[in-house]
């Protein structure tokens, strides 16, 4: 349940960004979200509207962009997709795996006027 | 509530810190120039700078809308503040270890355990986390070490912006070994660096072996889990090496130790990965320091 924490920073992060780029008003928030990243994508899109009340981005409509999990298989030595972190190689079954995608939580961009 | 920066009318306490309204701001503020987005500041409306950002893209249907490329991290403030943390800890050279685990997991007497054995080597001092009650506090300073309670009210962790207070008002000792005990959750404070060396996962024998799957992402931030409570397990059905190898599926590198706090059984294992990384944490400044000696040497 860190979602609404989260979101306090999206909020501070627009506010920064509107005074220092100049706009007041945001229509949309484009969020990068890897399956990794440890957010609840539900809890962060109803905490999002709560959040954004009386700031810039009040109204606003989230889009969440994913990106893929992928991990480096040691034994393999190739990037290969995985649904989890405890998944195993698709191709050897190895769990030496370093994450190398999936753990994005950025705001992309912001659609303003 | 903002449970992120602890600026705002939210819930969080600290110990000894009456007025935290006032304080928090002077950091916050502080923080916000230091942030680097005054190089992105234009004057003018008609002045500014999208850099590599996609507003030149046709979108269709965008009549005064602009994009904005932010590219911003989410979490970048709260790794901000972790950052200074983890600057303050290496210049004088104190191993910050973020000790993780669901509530019940022994975590508390473990640790009063172990600050009694440590403080014959070093100085130790310790930050508390809990929704509510200094109760832990006074536990840790009934040992003679000092401790900070934060209360993090509806907050479910510990971030960067509380732990840098609670080192402002707990100023460890230098050389010092600090323990932050986080709030027992095995979800929301793994996503929050607090500027620690390690994060310590304590899972104890009670619990299921499965934890490390359930919860990946803490055991996958995690360099150490321990299994405590292991006097228990003559009367348990818990597979200790099924654990271990579930720990490994998400975390290939993660060390473990059985420790029983309670009798006594792997606490020198445990104090002894304490000193291990301590020396490594402050060998790694060393050498960090002797090459800006040396960079500053041949400058001159």
């Amino acid at each position: 349940m860190h979602e609404m924490a989260l979101c306090e920073s999206i909020r501070s992060i627009i506010e920064d960004q509107a005074r220092h780029q100049d706009f007041v008003r945001v229509s949309r928030v484009a969020l990068e979200v890897g399956p990794l990243a440890g957010v609840e994508v539900e809890a962060l899109k109803f905490g999002f509207d709560v959040a954004m009340r009386g700031s810039p981005a009040e109204g606003a409509a989230l889009e969440i962009v994913e990106t893929p999990a992928t991990a480096w298989c040691m034994p393999c030595g190739v990037n290969v997709p995985i649904a989890e972190r405890y998944a195993p190689c698709p191709h050897c079954g190895s769990h030496q795996l370093q994450v190398t995608g999936g753990e994005e939580l950025r705001i992309k961009e912001l659609e303003v006027n | 509530m903002c449970t992120v920066c602890g600026c705002a009318d939210g819930e969080t306490r600290m110990e000894g810190h009456s007025g935290g309204h006032h304080h928090a701001h002077d950091h916050s503020h502080h923080h916000a120039h230091g942030c680097g987005h005054h190089h992105h500041h234009h004057g003018s409306p008609g002045d500014l700078d999208y850099g590599a950002g996609p507003a030149g893209v046709d979108v269709a249907g965008m009549s005064q809308a602009r994009l904005i490329a932010v590219e911003q991290d989410i979490l970048s403030k709260n790794n901000a503040y972790a950052g200074r943390n983890r600057a303050h800890f290496a210049d004088h050279g104190i191993l910050a270890l973020n000790l993780v685990s669901s509530p019940g997991s022994g975590k508390t007497t473990l640790l009063v355990r172990t600050v009694e054995m440590l403080r014959a080597r070093y100085e130790v001092a310790v930050i508390e986390g809990d929704q509510q009650t200094s109760a832990d506090a006074e536990r840790i300073r009934a040992t003679g070490a000092p401790a900070l309670q934060i209360n993090t009210g509806k907050g479910c962790h510990l971030d960067g912006h509380m732990v840098g207070h609670a080192v402002d008002h707990l100023q460890p000792a230098d050389g010092s070994v600090l323990f932050i005990e986080n709030v027992g959750n095995l979800v929301c404070p793994a996503a929050f660096d607090l500027g620690e060396a390690h994060k310590v996962a304590i899972l104890s024998v009670t619990e299921g072996e499965d934890k490390p799957l359930k919860y990946p992402d803490m055991f996958a931030a995690s360099s150490l889990m321990i299994l405590n409570k292991t006097d228990l397990l003559p009367h348990l059905d818990f597979d200790v090496d099924l654990a271990v190898a579930n720990a490994l599926k998400v975390n290939p590198r993660i060390r473990a130790l059985k420790v029983s706090a309670r009798t006594g059984e792997g606490m020198e294992a445990w104090l002894s990965w304490i000193a291990a990384a301590r020396a490594m944490h402050l060998a790694c400044h060393a050498n960090i320091d002797a090459q800006t000696a040396t960079t500053r040497t041949a400058a001159e």
